[in-house]
Parts: C-alpha cells; sequence; structure tokens
C-alpha cells in the first residue's frame, strides 16, 4: 500500500515537473502547411492584449465640424497643421497634450505668455514628430495600413515613449574587465538571450543600411556573401527583439524551413519588412537630426536621440493598441493631399528651429 | 539476509585494497593512497585509488586547469571581478573567439580573442594528452584502445567546431564561443547562417546515431539490469550455457523483435553509434561554409527535401523602394 501511494505520488510529481509553468487553456492556430510547425500558441490567461496599456483612449471632446478660419490664419508661427480648420487645431493640440504631457499640460511645449515661440525645445521636438506621423500615415500605409498611428501609439500618456533605445555606451576594446563587448547579458533588446545587442544600431537607424540578411542566394559559397556567423548572431538578437515586441514566435512571419525563403513565409512578413523599414526612416531621417535639439538628459549614452523600434509601437502584442484605428478621429495626422515629406524636410527645418531656440 | 546485486550494491566487502598488477619496468609509479566509501560503494567500486598519473595525465590536467581558468577569469573580468553578479550571469557569460577582423590570426590582442585562442589551445593540448593517457593505460593493462579511439572521434568534432572549419574559412570568428548560453545561442545563429542545418546529411546521420546511441543505451542497459537476477553481468562465462541470464537475454529479443545481438556485438553497436555521432557530426559542420552555404537550398537542389506549397509571398525589397 505504501509503495502504491509512493508510486503514485512519483508519477504526479513527475507529470506536474513536465507540464512547466504555462497552465491555463490554450489554443492552437494553424497557418502554414501541415507538418511544418507552423503554428501559434495561445494562453488564453496570459492575454496580454487586456492590460489598459493598449486601450485607446477616448478623444478630448467631440471632434469640431469641418470648416472655419485656417489655423495659419488663426495663430503665428503654424509650420505644420496651417491647412487645418482653427478649431480643429485646438482639438488636435488637446490631443496631443492628454497623450503627452497630461500633467505638466500646454506649458511641456509652449511658452505660455507666447505659444508661438519655438523656445521650448520640447515645441521643436514635437513639430517634427508632428511631420513624422503625418508622414507615416501618408507614406508608410505598406505598414500601418488604414489603422494608421497617432502621438499615443508610442507615447501613452508619457512624454518619453516607454520602449526607446540608444546606442549602447561603446566599451574600450582592450580590455576585458567590466566588458562583455555588447553581447552575453540578458537584457530585454535581445529577448533575455546572450545574443548580440549590436543589431538594432546597425539594421534600424540608417535608411540606406543594408538589410539584415546573411543568408546566400546559392547553395554553394561564393564571394557574394561572407556574412560571419557573428553576423547572424547579430541578426538574430535583432529578430529576437521583434518577436518579443510582438508577441509571437519566429513562425509568425518564417517557415522555420527556410527562415530567407519569402516563397514559404507567411504573408505577415512583408509587413514585417515594411516596418523595420519605417523604423529606419523614423529613426534615420526623423529622430536622429534632432540630436541638436535635445538637452543632454534625453540623449543615450553615446549623445544620440531615444530612437524607436517594433516595442515603441507594439508593446508586446502583433498589432498596436489590438489594432483599434485611432486615427480616423484625428484627421489632421492623416493629411489627404499633399504635404512636405520626410526627404524635403529635416536640413530646411532644422537650422531654423535652432535659430529660434536662441535667444 | 543480505542479497548480491549489481547495481546499488547491498553488501560491501572489506577487506586491503586491491593495488593492481605490477608496473612494468620504467613506468611512472602509481599514486599509492587508497580509500573506501560507502556512497562510492553503492553506485560502483567502493575503493578509490590507487591513480596512475603519469606525464600525461599530469599535463593533460595541468592544461585543462589552465585553460579552465582562463575561460574563468575572462567571465568574471567581464563582470568587474564581482562574485555575486558571477554566479547570477553565468550561463550568460562568455570567451568569445576573435572578430572577423582577425581572421585566422594566431596574433590576436587578449582582450580581443587572444585569450579564447589560448584557452583553445591550452584545452586541445588537454584533451589530446587525456587520449594518450587512456591509450597507454589500456596498453598498459593489455586491453584494445576502444575508448582512447572513442574520445578522439569526440576531439574530432571538437577541433572541426574550433580549429579546423575556422581555418578552412580563414577566420577565428567562425569558431564556438566559451560559455552556456553562448555556445547555445551560437549553433541557432550558425544554423541561421548557413541556412538550416537540417538539411545537411552528416547532420541528419549524426542526429541518427545520437539518437541511436541512447536508444541502444537503453535496451542494453535494461537487458543487463533485467537478467541481473540472474548474474547477467557475467556475460562472458555465460554466454554458451542454457538457462543463464546471457541465453535469456538473447531470447528475450528473439521473441521480442526476432532477432538478437550477441553479449559481444551490442558493444560493437553502441561503440561505433557513439563514434559516430561525432565523426559524422564533425564531417557535416566542415562541409558547412566551405563546400556548402545554404543548406537548405542545397536540399531543394538534390531533392533531398521537399518543397513545401508556396505561400505567393514575394520578397518586398524586390521592385520596391520600400514605401
Amino acid at each position: 500500500m505504501r509503495t502504491s501511494i509512493l508510486r503514485l505520488g512519483a508519477v504526479l510529481a513527475g507529470a506536474a515537473l513536465l507540464s512547466a509553468c504555462q497552465l491555463g487553456t490554450k489554443s492552437a492556430e494553424q497557418y502554414g502547411f501541415r507538418g511544418t510547425g507552423m503554428d501559434q500558441i495561445n494562453v488564453a490567461s496570459a492575454k496580454k492584449t487586456l492590460d489598459p496599456v493598449h486601450v485607446v483612449p477616448p478623444p478630448p471632446y467631440d471632434p469640431p465640424k469641418p470648416g472655419g478660419k485656417p489655423a495659419r490664419e488663426a495663430y503665428q508661427n503654424v509650420q505644420v497643421l496651417g491647412d487645418i480648420s482653427e478649431d480643429e487645431f485646438s482639438y488636435t493640440m488637446a490631443a496631443i497634450t492628454q497623450w503627452i504631457a497630461p500633467e505638466q499640460g500646454c506649458n511641456y511645449c509652449h511658452n505660455p505668455a507666447n505659444m508661438a515661440s519655438d523656445e521650448v525645445y520640447t515645441k521643436v521636438v514635437a513639430r517634427r514628430m508632428l511631420q513624422m506621423t503625418r508622414g507615416i500615415n501618408t507614406s508608410w500605409k505598406s505598414h500601418v495600413k488604414q489603422t494608421g498611428v497617432t502621438c499615443y501609439t508610442c507615447h501613452r500618456g508619457q512624454a518619453v515613449p516607454a520602449a526607446n533605445w540608444a546606442l549602447p555606451a561603446a566599451g574600450n576594446p582592450n580590455t576585458i574587465i567590466g566588458n562583455r563587448f555588447n553581447q552575453n547579458n540578458p537584457v530585454d533588446s535581445v529577448a533575455y538571450a546572450s545574443l548580440p545587442t549590436t543589431g538594432m544600431a546597425k539594421y534600424l537607424i540608417d535608411p540606406s543600411a543594408p538589410a539584415a540578411r546573411v543568408n546566400s542566394k546559392g547553395s554553394h559559397p561564393s564571394a557574394a556573401n561572407k556574412a560571419s556567423v557573428m553576423e547572424a548572431e547579430s541578426v538574430y538578437g535583432l529578430m529576437m527583439h521583434t518577436s518579443s515586441a510582438l508577441g509571437v514566435n519566429c513562425t509568425f512571419c518564417h517557415n522555420a524551413d527556410s527562415l530567407q525563403s519569402w516563397n514559404v513565409s507567411t504573408p505577415k512578413r512583408p509587413l514585417a519588412w515594411y516596418g523595420i523599414q519605417m523604423v529606419k526612416d523614423v529613426n534615420g531621417n526623423y529622430i536622429t537630426p534632432l540630436k541638436s535639439v535635445f538637452p543632454k538628459h534625453r540623449l543615450g549614452p553615446m549623445g544620440d536621440p531615444l530612437k524607436v523600434n517594433c516595442a515603441t509601437c507594439h508593446r508586446g502584442i502583433n498589432k498596436p493598441l489590438n489594432g483599434v484605428s485611432m486615427v480616423k478621429d484625428y484627421p489632421a495626422l492623416r493629411p489627404t493631399g499633399p504635404m512636405v515629406t520626410a526627404a524635403a524636410a529635416p536640413a530646411a527645418a532644422l537650422p531654423a528651429a535652432a535659430a529660434t531656440k536662441t535667444p | 539476509m543480505a542479497r548480491y546485486q549489481n547495481i546499488f550494491t547491498q553488501v560491501q566487502l572489506s577487506h586491503a585494497p586491491e593495488m593492481g598488477i605490477p608496473m612494468k619496468p620504467g613506468s611512472d609509479p602509481r599514486i599509492p593512497a587508497t580509500a573506501f566509501n560507502h556512497l562510492f560503494g553503492r553506485f560502483g567500486q567502493a575503493q578509490l585509488g590507487p591513480v596512475y598519473l603519469g606525464w600525461s595525465g599530469l599535463a593533460s590536467i595541468v592544461f585543462g586547469l589552465v585553460a579552465f581558468e582562463i575561460i574563468g577569469l575572462n567571465m568574471m573580468a567581464s563582470v568587474n571581478w564581482d562574485p555575486i553578479q558571477f554566479a547570477r550571469m553565468l550561463p550568460w557569460l562568455s570567451l568569445e573567439p576573435p572578430g572577423p577582423q582577425w581572421g585566422f590570426s594566431p596574433f590576436v590582442p587578449l582582450a580581443q580573442g587572444g585569450w579564447w585562442i589560448m584557452a583553445g589551445a591550452f584545452l586541445t593540448a588537454s584533451v589530446l594528452l587525456w587520449t594518450i593517457r587512456t591509450y597507454r593505460r589500456a596498453s598498459a593493462l593489455g586491453m584494445g584502445k576502444h575508448v582512447a579511439w572513442a574520445f578522439l572521434s569526440a576531439i574530432w568534432l571538437f577541433l572541426v567546431l574550433g580549429f579546423i572549419r575556422p581555418a578552412f574559412m580563414g577566420s577565428w570568428s567562425e569558431a564556438v564561443p566559451f560559455g552556456i548560453f553562448p555556445h547555445l545561442d551560437w549553433t541557432a545563429a550558425f544554423s541561421i547562417r548557413y541556412g538550416n542545418l537540417f538539411y545537411n546529411p552528416f547532420h541528419a546521420l549524426s542526429i541518427v546515431f545520437l539518437y541511436g546511441s541512447t536508444l541502444l543505451f537503453a535496451m542494453h542497459g535494461a537487458t543487463i539490469l533485467a537478467v541481473g537476477r540472474y548474474g547477467g553481468e557475467r556475460e562472458i562465462e555465460q554466454i554458451t550455457d542454457r538457462g543463464t541470464a546471457s541465453e535469456r537475454a538473447a531470447l528475450f529479443w528473439r521473441w521480442t523483435m526476432g532477432f538478437n545481438a550477441t553479449m559481444e556485438s551490442i558493444h560493437r553497436w553502441a561503440w561505433w553509434f557513439a563514434v559516430l555521432t561525432t565523426l559524422t557530426g564533425g564531417i557535416g559542420i566542415l562541409l558547412t561554409g566551405t563546400v556548402v552555404d545554404n543548406w537548405y537550398l542545397w536540399a531543394q537542389e538534390h531533392h533531398y527535401a521537399p518543397a513545401y506549397p508556396d505561400t505567393g509571398v514575394v520578397d518586398p525589397a524586390l521592385g520596391s523602394k520600400g514605401q
């Protein structure tokens, strides 16, 4: 009898050990050819989408009716939103305040004595960010589709979006003391693996940077691809970031058969590819040029501004804000007509901004 | 009444230590220290020692210790010599090989991979010396050299990964880091870089032999334990007799699957499976990047792998500027 109880106990203990940590109902969704491991397993109790951080806030008040005096005529120094009505301008400003500086209010960006002044640096940044938001909604539909983005997609009520990154402090390559050479450290940006964290700097800043592709297009070695295994580790680290930022596994986009082959990948993969191009545009054309505008305490250890990655918008789920289109309530952020786009703007806009900043 | 069993032996004989056969003339002396340990006796032989160290054993241990210290102290330095962080971060910590900029040069600054080359050199010397030791001890006992050859097979894979393949590729950066998670992440990255090692036939063979080894080990271990009550571990003396453990073990498999290994052949099977695991594995690694750069494409070209239905997804980088 005692032996049977012991045996039963051992079996139960073994089963408990093997059951891993995630209890709760799971649902498996197959979306690839059978037998290729193309599935996504969701744990009902671990539904991250229920987190209030993913809930879209209501508009500050009912959106104003179209028509009225253009903002350009009502206010001075309106460089981006000049075409919209005075009412819509106020409405948009009220929303932006809620999204970015709910506690500090208008004065976070404006000098209350002279709202038109560009003397507060945050106003210069905000203007560039408005151009960026409008740029994303018009030029990056390949990634944001009709859902679009608003300031809130990144900011979520905080002046600095919670998920950001900057270039890591450059260690002295000639010493091993306190130097892990940007890898072998359990950090969020590589999903707590020992992979290098260098992928973001390589692939998410420079819009003209080569694609993060390490596989050969032919089966035998050639001069066309000399990527090292270390390079592959760096891309792998970046992909781990993407995976954890979206709360999905590799097979959400890729087929594990052949990570590089597009013709066996899922339709999600081109979407993600456009997302990476968009992040390069945002970091390279909008954020990096603001380096001289930001005060020191807003810069990373290498003196570069805090940048975006997949997590900045996605925050752990594959559709930011659960896929709710927020921008439809804020037409000023999605202009329909022609607009000054990123490519034309940065060089022209910034020196002017810097000039107005100096007293 | 006490029973004699062949595992977890319940009776431990107490006697004067068995000192072994006399040494050949010209041999180093054995270290005569011996002891009896009851706990060890529960798992195997209760007598510890005498140990034969010899020049190869001594040098192997010294070189191995140097390699171990280089790796450990590099890891400890990387967390500013903080013992708490060392313990916390140990699975992530690593000693990395030189970067691609150093090619296969033996002269790399210590902090940038020189320590890695040194640790690898000492570790290689250590395992080769240990092979010599197992060879010479087998020789001293008049045994075959199977253990030494099997160990060489493992060393072959170790050297392909850390030295032979990097030499062919002309770059230390192709080698494996010394670290717990880092070497695992390296393994995955290696497969990613070279188009999925799953499609490397030698990798497949290696896995067959690896899994085959565990299966054979389980079958053989289970068989011998199952006939332990008839003294099955005393295989050879029973081999031709009726009703013995040996015959029962053979009959069990012949009745179960129509075929049985013999008391001799089962060990030959096991030895070859184990040896071929690392032998074929090493060939697979050596071909990667030197002869085949993308195993998935290679497998498709040679009809080694099935092509699954096209999903119709195309590379957006072709024919689009990305916007």
